[in-house]
């Protein structure tokens, strides 16, 4: 089976006892990209990024040349933030990039800090993640000694700080404007749009990058190896490798850097080094391609490449490179359940749509599983799921197959809402039977 | 319950000036107060509130946001069990049943002795190692059942302190930055513009 060939870029220190350290990081690369970088001069570490055309890990998949290009000239100061709130379901790939490579993310950022002239950064991690926070503590503390950060920075004249911050438990403040009301000491509700970037207007209105743990991480092998040797790598639209988090039903889940464009979600799912088949030798019923909010994909579009411009026509997205794997002993109504709790409990509540609608949908799937469902009550799922994110159902066909309706429309003001429907339209899509059968029998054929 | 001591007032004075404005510093603040106490008292929000020049009304609308600070006290080890869908797929409802029974509560109740509070948890990163669980947000990965008693066993005998520090306790290692080596806000050295956000 053909699979991803390209050497790892961002993972080649996982299993390294001392990776973390600064001396395991000197003996292997040290801050060398940062040196080079700031011999460089800032616009060309930009020319570099734009060329290396690295699409953000985050979930939207943005180019971050692109991003950092929308800084309106001459407003100063600017700040940098890193997303580190992981929490979208099925994804834990910032997390072993944190514990075990934090050197290599603080390089990347110090390295982005300077291309975009930001006056200073903050390092946002997730509130649950005690080792991770201790070990970016622990790498900014050696940094700071060492005079990689702070006043000065080898001796080059540039200066910058890097505050270490955590969050406290909220899935929605990994959405970019929540993430900054979130750093203001506010609670981590998403800002209304436009400004739809917060290059324009960020931190204390300044303009701010936000930039994914796993995007800064590959930063310092762009700018030793070029943008255009990244660039080569993959496909024309996906370049670059990726990490992904594959869970679920298959033997060998776990977090596999692959080749983007080129690997495919069989190659994650049945090659022998990465999932290594379903597990029991069980059937494939569905798979979710990009973490919690992305709709299910089936066993016939197994051969999709990993490239968001395949994944997105096909009726789905990347997002954040999370790669969920669903046998045929599923409950795809129980699953579709689950999910929707989860959307409904991370509500912020600003917009009504997604803090009652989100409660509402959780209320009626759970009555279902329950045995009391009524036969209108799919009809009133999609209902209720069109007033949040409206829209025929199903989408009309694509590729000769009806699918669900995407990218999402949304009468709220984050996506979180539409992701909450995302698991009601791509259960009732294919699964209408389960529903039904939960309905009329009161229970389910896999329990 | 009391407000900050001496020593969190001063770590939370070596916070506050790391931010451009204050207010920023509340999050961390609150963790400050969590971890003195194990929960975020209301005497503690005063404080903080005076720190920053806040109402304590507004520490608490910030504070209540977030699901890891506890407005009451909780037991000495909060456990919890991922149920979300790659746990889901792989145990994590049984793993949850299973911890409930052998603590005797129910997720969201805390053990007649204050050792134990359990929850039931979105997704904590770790879904390539289903089931799993975090003790005070350490990480158990890959659990058995038996393991999961064993666990418990351990914390309540008072063998695992080493790695489970009490409620409260997150990162154990501060960032310290030197005063020769903090560069103050800003490689271009201009100023933050004065003026609150809101
Ligand atoms: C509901 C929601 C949750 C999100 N959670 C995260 C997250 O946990 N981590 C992350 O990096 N981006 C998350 N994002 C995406 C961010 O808004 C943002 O696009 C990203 O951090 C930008 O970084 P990138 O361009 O490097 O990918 C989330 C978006 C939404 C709408
Ligand atoms: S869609 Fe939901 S999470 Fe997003 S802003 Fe509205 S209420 Fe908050
Ligand atoms: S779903 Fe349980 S850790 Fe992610």
């Amino acid at each position: 089976m053909a699979v991803s060939n390209a050497a790892p870029i961002i993972s080649t220190r996982f299993a390294a006892d001392d990776g973390h350290t600064l001396a395991g990081y000197e003996a292997s690369r040290g801050y060398t990209a940062l040196r080079k970088a700031l011999g460089m001069g800032p616009d060309a570490v930009l020319e570099e990024v734009k060329a290396a055309n690295l699409q953000g890990r985050g979930g939207a998949g943005f180019p971050a040349g692109a991003k950092w290009g929308f800084l309106p000239k001459d407003v100063f100061p600017r700040y940098f933030v890193v997303n580190g709130d992981e929490s979208e379901p099925g994804t834990c790939k910032d997390r072993p990039l944190m514990e075990h490579d934090p050197h290599q993310l603080l390089e990347g950022l110090l390295i982005s800090c300077f291309a975009v002239r930001a006056a200073q950064a903050f390092v946002y991690v997730r509130g649950e993640m005690a080792l991770a926070q201790e070990r970016l503590a622990t790498a900014l503390n050696e940094a700071y000694a060492a005079g990689y950060v702070g006043r000065d920075i080898m001796g080059s004249g540039w200066s910058i700080d890097v505050v270490l911050h955590w969050g406290a438990g909220a899935y929605i403040v990994g959405e970019e404007t929540a993430l900054i009301e979130s750093l203001e000491g506010q609670r981590g509700m998403p800002r209304l749009k436009p400004p739809y970037f917060p290059a324009a207007k960020g931190l204390y209105l300044q303009p701010t990058v936000v930039n994914n743990v796993e995007t800064l991480s590959n930063i310092p092998w762009i700018v030793l190896q070029g943008g255009a040797a990244f660039a080569a790598l993959g496909t024309e639209k996906a370049a670059g490798t990726r990490l992904f988090a594959l869970s679920g039903h298959v033997r060998r889940p776990g977090v596999y850097e692959v080749e983007m464009g080129t690997t495919t979600f069989r190659d994650l799912v049945e090659a022998p080094v990465y999932g290594g088949g379903i597990r029991h030798g069980n059937g494939l019923k569905a798979f979710i391609p990009g973490g919690a909010s992305a709709p299910w994909l089936y066993p016939e579009q197994l051969d999709l490449a990993l490239d968001a411009s395949v994944v997105g026509p096909a009726g789905s997205m990347l997002g954040s490179g999370a790669v969920i794997v669903m046998d045929d002993t599923t409950c795809a109504v129980r699953a579709a359940w689950r999910l929707v709790k989860f959307f409904a409990h991370e509500s912020c509540g600003k917009c009504t749509p997604c803090r009652e609608g989100g409660a509402w949908l959780e209320k009626i799937l759970r009555r279902i599983i329950d045995g009391h469902g009524r036969e209108e009550d799919i009809e009133l799922l999609l209902d209720v799921g069109d007033n949040i994110s409206p829209g025929p159902f199903p989408h009309p066909p694509l590729d000769g197959q009806p699918g669900v309706p995407f990218p999402f429309k949304q009468t709220t003001i984050c996506p979180l809402g539409p992701s909450t429907v995302s698991p009601i339209h791509s259960s009732i899509l294919r699964f209408r039977d389960e529903y039904l059968i939960h309905i009329k029998e009161g229970g389910c054929r896999h329990d | 319950m009391a407000r900050l001591s001496a020593e969190s007032e001063e770590l939370a004075r070596t916070i506050i000036p790391r931010y451009p404005r204050s207010r920023s510093a509340l999050i961390p603040l609150l963790h400050v107060a969590q971890e003195q106490d194990g929960w975020v008292s209301p005497e503690a929000i005063a404080h903080i509130a005076e720190l920053l020049d806040l109402t304590p009304v507004e520490v608490l609308g910030t504070c209540s946001f977030y699901g890891m600070f506890k407005l009451h006290p909780v037991g000495r080890y909060v456990v919890g069990v991922c149920t979300n869908i790659s746990c889901l797929l792989l145990g994590g409802e049984e793993l949850l049943a299973h911890c409930e029974a052998r603590l005797g509560i129910k997720a969201g109740a805390t053990t007649d002795d204050g050792m134990f509070t359990l929850e039931d948890v979105e997704c904590i990163a770790a879904c390539t190692d289903a089931p799993c669980l975090q003790v005070n947000y350490r990480y158990f990965l890959n659990l058995t059942h038996e393991q999961a008693d064993a666990l418990f066993d351990d914390l309540r005998a008072g063998r695992r302190g080493d790695e489970v520090p009490e409620h409260g306790t997150l990162t154990r290692v501060r960032q310290r930055i030197a005063s020769e080596r903090w560069s103050g806000h800003g490689a271009e050295g201009l100023p933050v513009p004065p003026g609150q956000v809101r």
